[in-house]
């Protein structure tokens, strides 16, 4: 198969950015796009020229390092799917493939279809976690946890942190993304005595890194290659009411789980 | 060089808690004052990076990763073992010691393996603690499984993403950590070299992936914990971003490398399709407990698979094996499925794959049930292949999944070079020649969360250290070093992409170097691989600059790196003349063709020492006592 790729190219943090029209030669339909990719960059590599930067690592969907917007759509046309995990006999022969990286003001690019996801590891470590030392825990089956909040805070869990949700939403939200880990340690008896705490701080990280507002567009649930339910997004809501409303923790003014 | 394991005296069951007894500690007031450098933050060094910073160290921690929550450990489907015996089935610490020491082949420290068995119980307390969503029955109890031909049910899993679980709860407690302070986060940084002041390791060169900096970090302790080396075949279940360097480079500075042929063969693993392929994928090993394995029994039979009669299949492991069938441990299927392939009988257009087939369990349980037990896989499968499984045989052959070779480690963890810690996939660990499934998980996370918290301060506490700052000459040394090797990348300026060496490579170390071995096959590999390695230099193409990102220069260099290593893992397995584990040597077997191996010559760990690139490594030797597990042949039969 044969594809005319336009490239998102952009050398660093702040320059500014274009589109590079490559052409991708015999390329088998058993290949993912990142093959694809691979292999566009090797002839760039072969002719002296710099390959096109993009990320990715475990190739199997899990890792959510791979991050491009493929045709407009973060992550492709499939749904459920990473862009690693996307095939070429997916695309028809010929067809003209436009690719770039996430775009959002919290997710600076750092250089063609490389962006900076660093504030989600922030907002992890605002409060989405359970502070537990290491040692001190009692026996694990001490607690009984109900099947289905187990399984439930297993769904959330699910999140393989890519940024596809914020990547898609019109508002540049991280909303998605907060509430899946909200909702995962807030099912867990574990997870009880921060659970105000926690969504208050996450939020307020959220807010603070320039992630958008959420306007119920839910485009973030249609890009999720985990398909990550909205409903986690009404629950964290209804936590981060509580808490805002009973909690100890002041809230900033000008925050809200939106 | 002198191998001392340090193992500490006494019956097997108190040693660990007796050297816990007698480890001197660090003033808690004085482990701010102490700076420890904590490379790769998978399971292994997250959670190490957490629980010293708990404990009060002032930590650093590396990875050259975006995101620790990143790291390989994410992509482990199957499970964790540990010796809790929920379900009642028998199972102890002595059974689980038993078992891996037995599973490896007799090639692992006993004293290692059950220190490693007893911390299993606290790993689940903890990860529980944290969050992780395990699997639990109705009444609300945790869920375990058998895994791996295990007799006993000890695996915990969280669906097919117990890796991702287990690595978001460690994650998540090193970035509480990271959030109060007690540890600075570098991310996309990789380290390039350790720096050793007095002999000591004093600290790390990394370069920053996206300005091209070169840093200088000092420390009291360094701790490499970054993982495997399983891409040097280039095709494999691993990550792109698996690599040799950092160990490589430490090794090159002093540290032994143990066992570098012990590699693990994984049976299952959705085969080879093309020249294009990046990577393997793995299907699960669940799968073989509904699946039968079969290949046509005459060669050249090109019959899609239907269309042959019961009559005219070979269903090897069944018929070889059969009390244990198609649930053989890793290495034995693995090693049958290539002997069937290289007789010819192997299906597919390479001929490379067998059949693992699912008809018989659809009759026996619907296609409902199997859809609930194997759904995902089975999607993920028709995905990469575009066959649908419930329908036409899978095809699947064995492909490299995890390396149990790695830096030589003593009791504490502490490689040769004092003060370098190695912790996880990258030591030489505690698998001997074969890791059991569901027990790699569970080393990364004892030797971060329950060991290194402990044999550090000892260190610490024993040692005097003297101020060192990364004025030090030899930080100037390493740093010029580090910036020669890429400036000699980057000047080759040839037309050949570094992936284009790093497949040749993996084809010669698959070739003779994989599952089965001989002599003649690893001596053309050693003869091949200076050859890839001298091309390498005269005709990669590096393009763009060192002062930014570069994809093409991370990637040149960490191939830079599997082009030496892989001659070493060649030297180790031409050394040991013996069968063992996952490794297949042909002149070593019994007269039925099984694996043969030989305790008289080889129940040692081979430990090398690094002379210079194209010069031969020393071999050191520890020996391996066996107290409570007796030596014997393992049989499947
Ligand atoms: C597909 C698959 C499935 C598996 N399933 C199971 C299972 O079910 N059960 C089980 O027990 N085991 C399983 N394993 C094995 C297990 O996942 C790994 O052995 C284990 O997770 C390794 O953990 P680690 O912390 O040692 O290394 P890794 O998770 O590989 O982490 C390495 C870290 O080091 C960093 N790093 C590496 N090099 C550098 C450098 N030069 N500079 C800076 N940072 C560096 C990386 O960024 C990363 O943070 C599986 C493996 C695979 C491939
Ligand atoms: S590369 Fe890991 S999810 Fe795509």
């Amino acid at each position: 198969m044969n594809f005319k790729l336009r490239l998102w190219r952009q050398k660093d943090r702040t320059s500014p950015g274009s589109f590079q029209e490559v052409e991708a030669h015999g390329i088998s339909p058993d290949m993912s796009f990142l093959e694809m990719l691979d292999e566009v960059n090797n002839d760039m590599i072969r002719a002296g020229s710099e390959p096109v930067a993009f990320e990715s690592d475990c190739r199997e969907g899990i890792c959510g390092t791979c991050s491009l917007v493929v045709e407009g759509l973060p992550h492709g046309p499939d749904k459920g799917t990473t862009v690693c995990q996307l095939f070429m006999r997916r695309f028809l022969d010929g067809q003209t493939i436009s690719v770039e990286p996430w775009r959002a003001k919290a997710f600076p690019i750092l250089k063609d279809l490389v962006a900076d996801r660093a504030a989600f590891d922030d907002i992890i470590a605002a409060g989405g976690f359970i502070s537990a030392k290491t040692g001190s825990a009692p026996d694990a089956n001490g607690l009984p946890v109900p099947k289905k909040d187990a399984d439930t805070a297993m769904d959330a869990a699910a999140c393989i942190g890519c940024g596809a949700c914020v990547a898609a939403c019109p508002n540049a939200s991280a909303m998605l993304f907060v509430a899946a880990k909200v909702s995962h340690l807030g099912h867990l008896p574990q997870g009880q005595p921060e659970r105000e705490r926690r969504v208050v701080r996450m939020v307020s990280k959220m807010d603070e890194a320039g992630f958008g507002n959420c306007s119920n567009r839910y485009e973030c649930e249609a890009a999720c290659p985990k398909e990550i339910s909205v409903e986690h997004i009404a629950r964290m809501n209804r936590d981060y009411g509580v808490s805002s409303l009973f909690g100890s923790e002041r809230v900033r003014a000008e925050g809200g789980a939106g | 060089m002198i191998l001392d394991s340090k193992i500490p005296p006494g019956a097997m069951a108190d040693k660990w808690t007796d050297y816990g007894f007698n480890m001197k500690l660090v003033n808690p007031a004085n482990k701010r004052k102490h700076k420890v450098i904590v490379v790769g933050t998978g399971l292994a060094g997250a959670s190490a990076a957490a629980s010293l910073a708990e404990k009060g160290y002032n930590v650093h921690a590396f990875t050259f990763q975006d995101s620790p929550r990143r790291a390989h450990s994410i992509a482990a489907q199957g499970g964790i073992n540990a010796a809790k015996n929920y379900p009642g089935d028998g199972d102890s610490i002595h059974r689980l010691f038993y078992d891996t020491v037995k599973g490896g082949d007799f090639r692992a420290r006993e004293a290692n393996v059950h220190r490693l068995a007893e911390i299993s119980l606290k790993i689940i307390d903890h990860c529980v603690a944290l969050g992780v969503p395990f699997a639990r029955e109705y009444g609300g109890l945790l869920d375990n499984r058998s895994f791996g031909g295990a007799q006993v049910s000890r695996t915990f899993y969280a669906r097919g993403q117990t890796g991702q679980q287990l690595l978001l709860g460690a994650y998540q407690s090193l970035m509480r950590q990271v959030g109060e302070g007690q540890v600075k986060l570098h991310t996309r940084r990789e380290m390039l070299d350790v720096v050793l002041v007095d002999g000591v390791a004093r600290g790390i060169i990394v370069r920053d992936l996206v300005t091209g900096r070169l840093e200088r970090h000092e420390a009291d302790a360094v701790i490499l914990a970054t993982g495997g080396y399983g891409r040097v075949f280039y095709l494999s279940t691993n990550a792109a971003g698996c690599n040799v360097t950092a160990a490589w480079r430490a090794h090159k500075r002093g540290a032994a490398f143990a066992n570098p042929c012990f590699t693990q063969i994984h049976p299952t693993c959705v085969p080879v399709a093309g020249d294009h392929q990046s990577k393997l994928t793995l299907m699960s090993e669940s799968l073989r407990n509904d699946g039968r394995v079969w290949v046509p029994r005459t060669a050249g039979d090109k019959r899609p698979p239907h269309d042959i009669p019961e009559a005219e299949r070979f269903y090897f492991l069944e018929e070889k094996y059969p009390s244990f069938g198609n649930l053989v441990p890793r290495d034995v299927a693995s090693r049958n499925a290539k002997q069937v392939c290289d007789a010819g009988l192997g299906v597919g257009e390479s001929g490379l794959s067998v059949y693992l087939d699912f008809s018989d369990a659809i009759k026996r349980l619907g296609e409902g049930k199997i859809r609930e037990k194997y759904g995902n896989l089975f999607h993920m499968y028709d995905k990469i292949t575009d066959e649908n499984p419930y329908q036409v045989p899978m095809r699947i052959y064995p492909a490299v999944h995890y390396t149990m070779g790695g830096l030589w480690v003593d009791y504490n963890l502490m490689s040769t070079i004092p003060g370098l810690h190695v912790l996880g996939e990258a030591n030489f660990s505690d698998h001997g020649a074969n890791r059991l499934g569901a027990s790699a998980l569970m080393q990364g996370l004892a030797d971060g969360y329950f060991v290194i918290s402990q044999t550090l301060g000892h260190y610490l506490a024993s040692t005097s250290l003297p101020k060192v700052t990364t004025d030090h000459a030899a930080f100037a040394e390493a740093e010029h070093d580090a910036k020669a090797h890429i400036d000699r990348l980057l000047a080759v300026k040839g037309n050949v992409p570094a992936v284009e060496f790093h497949r040749r490579l993996g084809k010669v170390l698959w070739e003779h170097c994989g599952m089965a071995r001989n002599e003649a096959g690893l001596k053309l590999a050693l003869q091949e691989i200076p050859k890839i390695r001298a091309d390498f230099w005269n005709n990669v193409s590096v393009t763009g600059a060192g002062g930014d990102l570069n994809i093409a220069l991370e990637e040149a260099g960490r191939v830079a790196d599997f082009l030496e290593f892989g001659e070493l893992m060649v030297r180790d397995a031409l050394t040991r003349k013996e069968s063992c584990g996952g490794h297949f040597r042909e002149e070593s077997q019994t007269p039925e063709n099984e694996a043969l191996r030989d305790d008289e010559n080889f129940c040692h760990v081979a430990a090398w020492e690094f002379t210079g690139v194209d010069s031969e490594p020393i071999l050191h030797k520890e020996p391996l006592a066996f107290e409570e597990v007796h030596l014997t042949q393992r049989s499947y039969k």
